[in-house]
């Protein structure tokens, strides 16, 4: 392996031989990762590889087992994330940290806000510093003054990027920091990347996108299983697919089979409710039906109203011939519609409960019996979603909390794929899977179709859209300004619709 | 710099103000209407206004509840609660009872030393509930049984003396002096929000996992938590002293859930790191308006506490639905 020519120069952050265990899951087991002063250093994996493990180790967050932390030409121990943070290493955690009812000023400058010669926090100049601080990185959509709970998921992900660029770290872990984040943003994140590694800083970031590995990454670092597979300068998207998963993967995107030309399972005529307007479209039985566009234009609103989990104030909406007026999710679930959302921690998966329980959680009226859960069958329909979607957990029983990001996805989407409905609606399904699963669930997701259900689909992935719909909708401003009809579009022109007349600021 | 975020819709700052002020405002705007119902009450009984008597001794009769909400209100912002409220005040009531004599020197050592034992008293409630990473409802529910016997073993009969001069200094019976302490006490829960302690109790309360992560001592903030809330019982226990001008180790054993009903007023939410100790305050006032109403409208005083609760229901559920109004906008 290369890693004897690595220890030539003083790493800016190194790892050698660190493991750390769950129980009997070896998460991360003897991985040696070094990272340089100025590089941007990606660390790829399949689900479950320890990228995470790895980093909160690094970052403070956790101890590990065994191994050492070098930092520079010193051996360090990290208590906490603290620790780390005195070494000028911060860590935009997987999960985001954030505090719900504190406004994005007061989270941004946690612990470093401009204070008054009394030693008190100057409200007064809080918000303002917090404004300038935005302003200084290109953020000018963002409320300082908002609470973080007002604001999306991709907005949160900003602030959570911004939090810790601020503190002028020498290495910035961004632990999958573009998987709720558009195109547009991932650009505008990889500028400051780009500006942040010209100051001779260190960038860790994980991604399961290979488009953005491979544009941004000066070296990249392999992990399979909890060990390092190897670190490359640059390597063919092909040969790094085959060392994460031990196995060669034919193509990401399978063939789509053809637009359907069956009947409608959902129609909507003019609906309304908060944050979109007079959307019409029809979805015909077998069709997956791409939505496209920025966060924040209107599709989530769309979807949960559509689930009823927000309210419809106006328009028409028929499934499968019959009006429906969902008021809350029970009526749109008796009507064969699911909802996967986009943020699992707060709006789908119950946390500290087991795999099994979040994955036959939609069907327990199907699986009792006089009132009581068949758990045989439970366990069986539970394992084979398992094996489905290759989710890596040591047992059924294992709290979903445990699992790695992109496991606990699977397990939402797993959740709704049992409950076999009519229309699917699903959001970013694939944010934070591997490569690898990932062309498992657009299988998934075609064989369904294929199978006569109906699927709206939104993604902050153009590419994704242009590859697995048949038609993509794009909204912007709360209204569809678009179709792209089947067959005869790009990712290109998904991205451009999208943007539209309002163009990135200059 | 090429790549920028862009699009902006943000709220006006009265509906801001309103919105994340939430629970503060609907309390205080409780308390205005209790107030006023108290008074529309008192005029149909009397024939005229409540006066300076009528407001000095309610300020008076409110503070040891004033003070015991602040103490909740500290540990509910860590996503804790403090059950052990009552058993503090009940060991520092006794304790000044049993011991302080006329002189300006007992008086002022032993109300210092009253203060250090609360704070010692909440030290093991937060010592058990931040190491040993045990339920703060179990933990305090233990120390409050443990705190009452000490107490009994303190002072084991109702009685003992609390010097007059003592009673003059913290309570002044002429005229609504306490307001000025309630002032006070507000602006002092202003300052420490401003505070770096403010702010990680805060964060702490928010989300714990959260705080550690941003470099917060998680431990240490809700130890100070803790502590802090021990202090303002044991003051909630001088002052109840200082009121009754004498001792008795079971009169505190009401404030445990009396605090916990004036923090909910307060709009203090119980999930931690939401609400203020202003609004529990007023929590505690409102508690004590309700009271005074009820005995005007010569309610049998068996029916007492049911109409309390029935009043803690009802408010609690019309905040629940203003606030989610509101929220919809
Ligand atoms: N707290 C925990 N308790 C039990 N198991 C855990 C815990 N944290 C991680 N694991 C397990 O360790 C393994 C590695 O997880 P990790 O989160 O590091 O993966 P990852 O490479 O980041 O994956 P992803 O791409 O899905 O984010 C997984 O199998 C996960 O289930
Ligand atoms: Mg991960």
């Amino acid at each position: 392996m290369d890693g004897e020519t690595e220890q030539s120069g003083v790493a800016a952050i190194e790892g050698r031989g660190v493991s750390r265990a769950f129980g009997g899951v070896h998460a991360v087991e003897n991985a040696s990762f070094a990272v340089r002063a100025g590089e941007v250093h990606a660390l790829v994996g399949e689900n479950g590889a320890g990228k995470s493990t790895l980093i909160r180790i690094l970052g403070g967050l956790i101890r590990p087992d065994g191994g050492e932390i070098r930092v520079g030409d010193e051996t360090v121990s990290f208590a906490t994330p603290r620790d780390a943070h005195a070494r000028g290493i911060r860590t935009v955690f997987q999960e985001l940290t954030l505090f719900p009812a504190m406004s994005v000023a007061e989270n941004l400058l946690l612990g470093h806000e401009p204070r008054g010669p009394s030693g008190l926090i100057r409200r007064s100049a809080l918000d303002g510093a917090a404004e300038a601080a935005l302003a200084g990185l290109g953020i000018t959509h963002i409320d300082p003054r908002a609470l973080v709970e007002e604001t999306s998921l991709a907005e949160r992900q900003v602030i959570e990027i911004a939090r810790a660029v601020l503190r002028a770290p020498r290495v910035l872990f961004l632990d999958e920091p573009t998987s709720a984040l558009v195109e547009h943003e991932v650009e505008w994140l990889f500028a400051i990347v780009r500006r942040l590694r010209g100051e001779g800083r260190a960038v860790v970031f994980t991604s399961h996108r290979w488009r953005e590995v491979a544009s941004i990454a000066d070296r990249i670092t392999i992990m399979r299983n909890g060990t390092e597979v190897g670190t490359f300068p640059t390597i063919e998207e092909s040969e790094a697919v085959r060392l994460m998963t031990g196995r060669r993967v034919g193509a990401l995107y399978p063939p789509l089979a053809p637009a359907p030309t069956g009947d409608t399972v959902l129609a909507a005529e003019h609906l309304e409710g908060p944050g979109f307007r007079d959307v019409s479209f029809r979805l015909g039985r077998g069709e997956i039906l791409g939505f496209g566009g920025l966060t924040g234009h209107g599709h989530r609103e769309l979807f949960l109203s559509l689930f009823g989990a927000a309210p419809l104030s106006g328009g028409a909406l028929r499934v499968g011939g019959k009006p429906l007026h969902p008021r809350r999710p029970r009526d749109a679930m008796a009507a064969g519609i699911a909802l996967i959302p986009e943020d699992r921690k707060t709006e789908g998966l119950l946390l500290p409960m087991s795999v099994r329980d979040n994955l036959t959680l939609a069907l327990i009226d199907l699986l009792c019996r006089a009132g009581v859960i068949a758990r045989g069958r439970e366990r069986s329909m539970a394992q084979r979603m398992v094996a489905t979607l290759q989710i890596k957990t040591p047992s059924l029983a294992q709290a979903v909390g445990n699992l790695s990001g992109g496991n606990q996805q699977k397990v939402l989407l797993g959740r709704w794929l049992l409950a076999e409905p009519q229309v699917l609606l699903l959001s970013d399904v694939t944010r934070g899977v591997d490569v690898a699963t990932k062309s498992e669930i657009y299988e998934l997701i075609m064989r369904l179709a294929a199978g006569g259900r109906g699927v709206l689909l939104y993604s902050s992935d153009a590419l994704e859209l242009s590859h697995l719909c048949h038609r993509v909708l794009v909204m912007r401003e709360g209204r569809i300004v678009r179709e792209l009809a089947a067959g005869g579009f790009t990712a290109e022109d998904v991205v451009a619709a999208a943007v539209g007349e309002t163009q990135l600021a200059a | 710099m090429s790549a920028s975020l862009a699009a902006p819709a943000r709220l006006t700052r009265v509906r801001r103000y309103l919105l994340h002020n939430l629970g503060l405002n609907l309390a205080l705007a409780l308390l205005v209407v209790v107030v006023a119902l108290y008074c529309g009450v008192y005029f149909a009984q009397q024939g005229r206004f409540p006066g300076n008597f009528e407001l000095t001794s309610t300020v008076d009769n409110t503070m040891p509840l004033v003070l015991a909400a602040i103490a909740q209100t500290l540990v509910v912002l860590t996503r804790g609660i403090d059950l052990s409220i009552g058993g503090m005040m009940d060991l520092t009531n006794a304790l000044a009872a049993a011991h302080m004599k006329a002189g300006i020197g007992s008086m002022l050592g032993w109300s210092a030393l009253i203060l250090a034992v609360g704070a010692g008293l909440g030290l093991v409630n937060g010592l058990l509930v931040a190491y040993g990473r045990l339920q703060p409802i179990l933990v305090t529910l233990a120390t409050l049984s443990i705190f009452q016997g000490l107490a009994i073993r303190v002072l084991p009969d109702p009685g003992g003396a609390i010097p007059q001069a003592y009673t003059d200094a913290l309570v002044n019976t002429s005229a609504p002096w306490a307001l000025v302490y309630v002032v006070a006490l507000a602006l002092l829960w202003l300052g420490f929000r401003r505070s770096a302690l403010g702010v990680a109790l805060f964060a702490v309360g928010n989300d714990e996992r959260a705080a550690r992560a941003n470099g917060i001592d998680v431990i240490r903030t809700k130890l100070a938590a803790y502590m802090m809330g021990g202090v303002f019982a044991a003051l909630a226990g001088l002052v109840l002293a200082a009121t009754a001008t004498s001792g008795d180790a079971t009169t505190g054993d009401g404030f445990t859930l009396r605090s916990v009903v004036a923090v909910v007023l307060g709009g203090v939410s119980l999930f931690g790191g939401r609400g203020s100790a202003i609004g529990a305050m007023a929590g505690a006032f409102i508690t004590m308006m309700i009271v005074n109403v009820l005995f005007f409208t010569a309610i049998d005083p068996l029916y007492q506490s049911f109409f309390e609760g029935l009043f803690l229901v009802v408010v609690v559920v019309l905040g629940a639905v203003i606030g989610r109004r509101f929220r919809r906008g």
